[in-house]
């Protein structure tokens, strides 16, 4: 028996209009999926991938299957303005592409498409969601397949630089009642070219929406992406995200990426070092407080030689927040001289705040470098007594010490105003100056 | 200025200070010397306030209040500074922010105006040549990558900005080389004024050389042992501390 929020999704009327007007192959695979997670459900705390990450309220609860009324639905632009980010802008709310609220990108080599077959006319997408949807874990994924809409697809050509940041906006509207979104993005970057994006997901009123995003990533040899990932979506919502990328020799793929936002949060991160020399650094940080859950997935596979991963992110949990970390990497057979490291950091603030973080690291090559290595653990009480010494009172000291650990994470970031401004998001996500400690 | 009066401390459970009464008027300049584990940084670090050192029985008055009543940020505004041992390296956060920040809260909780950056730097300026730090140190994280002698000047040039009325040295001339020695001495010398006072625990006499005490008190097993002047250092100098522990015994008896 399918739960509430399946029943509510998953409908015939639902499922014959996401399968008519759309190429066989796509039909069939929005059919299988559907029926996939029909008879599945979602994943269970014995599924190994979500064992502390609960789905059992969220299965209680009923969503209208995508905003039919998002054309209409008022948005203000100051909710997702980033200080120095004025080029090309994608704005999508609850899930739809807003063609008024967008800056659509003119630049020579940039190309900008919605795929309005959905899943099918993503042929990395239907190759890898082909493989990775095959158990319950994937239950997300599914839905995906069998209901987004129109997808966006990116696609910058070979030798092509794009220095201007394109901003993909995510932004949730109020609507009468809570919207399920499912969006699809295909980003691929030819050889030798260079992109820089920033994934940005934000409230543009109160809401309690689901969304659901699956974007697959393709870099060519020789390409380079740097990608700034903010989620600060509304405080009520529930955002699953899975970022896949494809890595192919000699390039290389930087992000940055803060968890601020929403109730609930799994986001999921599939790094394939496909070609020699691929290379990934990612730094992250999640600031949790209230009941805020965030489930940070990362799993990195090493598939060629000399390829590199340096992954460092922290956590901060206040209050009754849970923050849970998972960063598997592994190290084929045959990808000799790898190079993979593998750090998490955490801070608890609340005796009633939660982390758990699991770094694991499997490794079946020669002459590989690796070290990984996780913490659990409260502010140092020395620094901290070493600033109040200094007479700075100890709500500051707290707020300073608390803000030095997670900006640490941007500190290769050169010193911009969208640097500032993640620093600044991060301040107002730490213990208030003047709370109670 | 700071009266302790039979002051009992215990730390994790072990009795570390064991009765000590100590005066320290204003102006003066007061050494406290003794054999490692004697509980000389144990008493820096309970007059300014650390968590984990337990007053068991004693009295400690500060300008007439009770010190031990006071959190370490409201002791600091009172005045009173420790130059710590083992300075903390707090990586990302910046020393400047971090100097302004502090002088800030600390006149804030007097009631005095806030110093904007101009007369902040301009401030800050003044008190680096003493020390000869160089200005770059004030761009990096708070003692980050810093040697130990830049730590320890470090720590005088933050004594120096923020001007306290009793301060506290906490060993600041162990690991300094005689060059770094004597700039840490200049910049206390300069300091020494009628209505400031300082307590400097040593190890060694040769920081007494460069810094001349007025009173030597000698701390030996939680408790003052031996008070007198400079002449004091040279005779533990010259005898080692086991002398004192000869004395003891032979008083004991």
């Amino acid at each position: 028996m399918a739960s509430a929020l399946l029943e509510s999704l998953l409908d015939e009327d639902a499922l014959r209009a996401a399968e008519a007007g759309v190429p066989a192959a796509a039909a069939a695979a929005r059919h299988a999926s559907a029926h996939a997670v029909l008879r599945d459900g979602l994943p269970r705390a014995r599924d190994e991938a979500w064992k502390y990450t609960s789905l059992r309220a969220l299965e209680q609860r009923r969503y209208a299957n995508g905003d039919v009324d998002v054309a209409t639905r008022a948005v203000d632009a100051g909710a997702f303005k980033l200080p120095g980010i004025d080029g090309a802008r994608l704005v999508f709310v609850n899930g739809a592409f807003r063609a008024d609220l967008s800056t659509l990108p003119v630049l020579d080599g940039l190309v900008t498409s919605f795929a309005d077959d959905g899943a099918a006319s993503l042929p990395l997408a239907r190759d890898r969601d082909a493989d990775s949807a095959e158990s319950r874990a994937e239950a997300f994924v599914r839905l995906n397949v069998a209901l987004a809409g129109p997808g966006l697809v990116l696609r910058v050509a070979a030798g092509v630089h794009i220095d201007e940041p394109v901003h993909l906006v995510f932004a949730g509207a109020a609507a009468e009642a809570d919207v399920a979104w499912q969006l699809r993005a295909l980003i691929e970057i030819g050889a030798g070219a260079s992109l820089r994006l920033i994934e940005h997901h934000v409230a543009a009123s109160a809401n309690a929406h689901l969304g659901n995003l699956v974007a697959h990533y393709a870099l060519a040899a020789g390409a380079r992406l740097d990608l700034v990932q903010i989620q600060d979506a509304a405080a009520a919502t529930t955002l699953i995200r899975r970022n896949g990328f494809r890595i192919d020799s000699d390039a290389m793929l930087s992000m940055h990426t803060i968890e601020a936002g929403a109730q609930t949060m799994r986001h999921d991160l599939c790094v394939d070092l496909a070609g020699r020399g691929a290379r990934f650094v990612s730094r992250g940080v999640f600031a949790l407080r209230g009941r805020q859950h965030a489930d940070t997935h990362l799993v990195v596979t090493h598939a060629a030689r000399d390829t590199a991963s340096d992954i460092a992110w922290r956590g901060v949990a206040d209050q009754r927040a849970r923050g849970v970390f998972h960063g598997a990497i592994t190290v084929a057979k045959g990808a000799d001289g790898a190079d993979a490291q593998l750090s998490n950091k955490n801070l608890l603030l609340s005796p009633q705040a939660e982390i758990d973080t699991q770094p694991a690291l499997e490794i079946y090559a020669d002459e590989v470098k690796a070290a990984h290595g996780a913490t659990v653990g409260q502010l140092d009480e020395r620094a901290l007594f070493y600033l109040r010494s200094r007479g700075i009172p100890l709500d500051i000291a707290r707020r300073v010490l608390v803000g030095a650990f997670c900006n640490a994470m941007f500190a290769d970031l050169a010193p911009t105003p969208l640097r500032a401004h993640l620093e600044a998001l991060l301040a107002t996500r730490l213990p208030q100056a003047g709370a109670a400690a | 200025m700071l009266k302790i009066e039979n002051l009992h401390v215990r730390v994790a459970g072990k009795e570390i200070l064991k009765g000590i009464s100590l005066e320290v008027r204003a102006g003066e300049m007061h050494a406290i010397m003794g054999p490692n584990g004697a509980g000389k940084s144990t008493l820096g670090n309970v007059l300014a306030g650390r968590e984990g050192y337990e007053v068991t029985q004693g009295t400690v008055e500060y300008n007439g209040s009770n010190l031990l009543e006071l959190e370490p940020e409201e002791r600091a505004a009172e005045g009173v500074f420790l130059a710590f041992q083992y300075p903390v390296e707090i990586p990302g956060v910046n020393n400047t922010y971090f100097l302004r920040t502090a002088l800030n809260a600390q006149r804030k909780r007097r009631g005095e105006a806030e110093l904007d950056s101009m007369q902040f730097l301009k401030r800050v300026r003044e008190k680096l040549a003493v020390l000869q730090l160089k200005d770059e140190l004030l761009h990096r994280g708070v003692n980050e990558g810093f040697s130990g002698g830049e730590k320890k000047r470090n720590e005088i040039f933050q004594m120096a900005l923020l001007e306290p009325n009793l301060a506290i040295l906490d060993e600041t001339d162990s690991g300094l080389d005689i060059d770094a020695l004597k700039m840490v001495a200049d910049g206390v010398n300069a300091m020494r004024a009628p209505q400031r006072a300082f307590l400097v625990i040593t190890h060694y006499q040769r920081l007494l050389d460069y810094i001349v005490p007025d009173f030597v008190h000698v701390l030996a097993d939680g408790r003052i042992v031996e008070s007198g002047d400079k002449t004091l250092a040279h005779k533990l100098e010259e005898h080692g501390y086991a002398w004192i522990a000869e004395r003891k015994l032979a008083g004991a008896a």
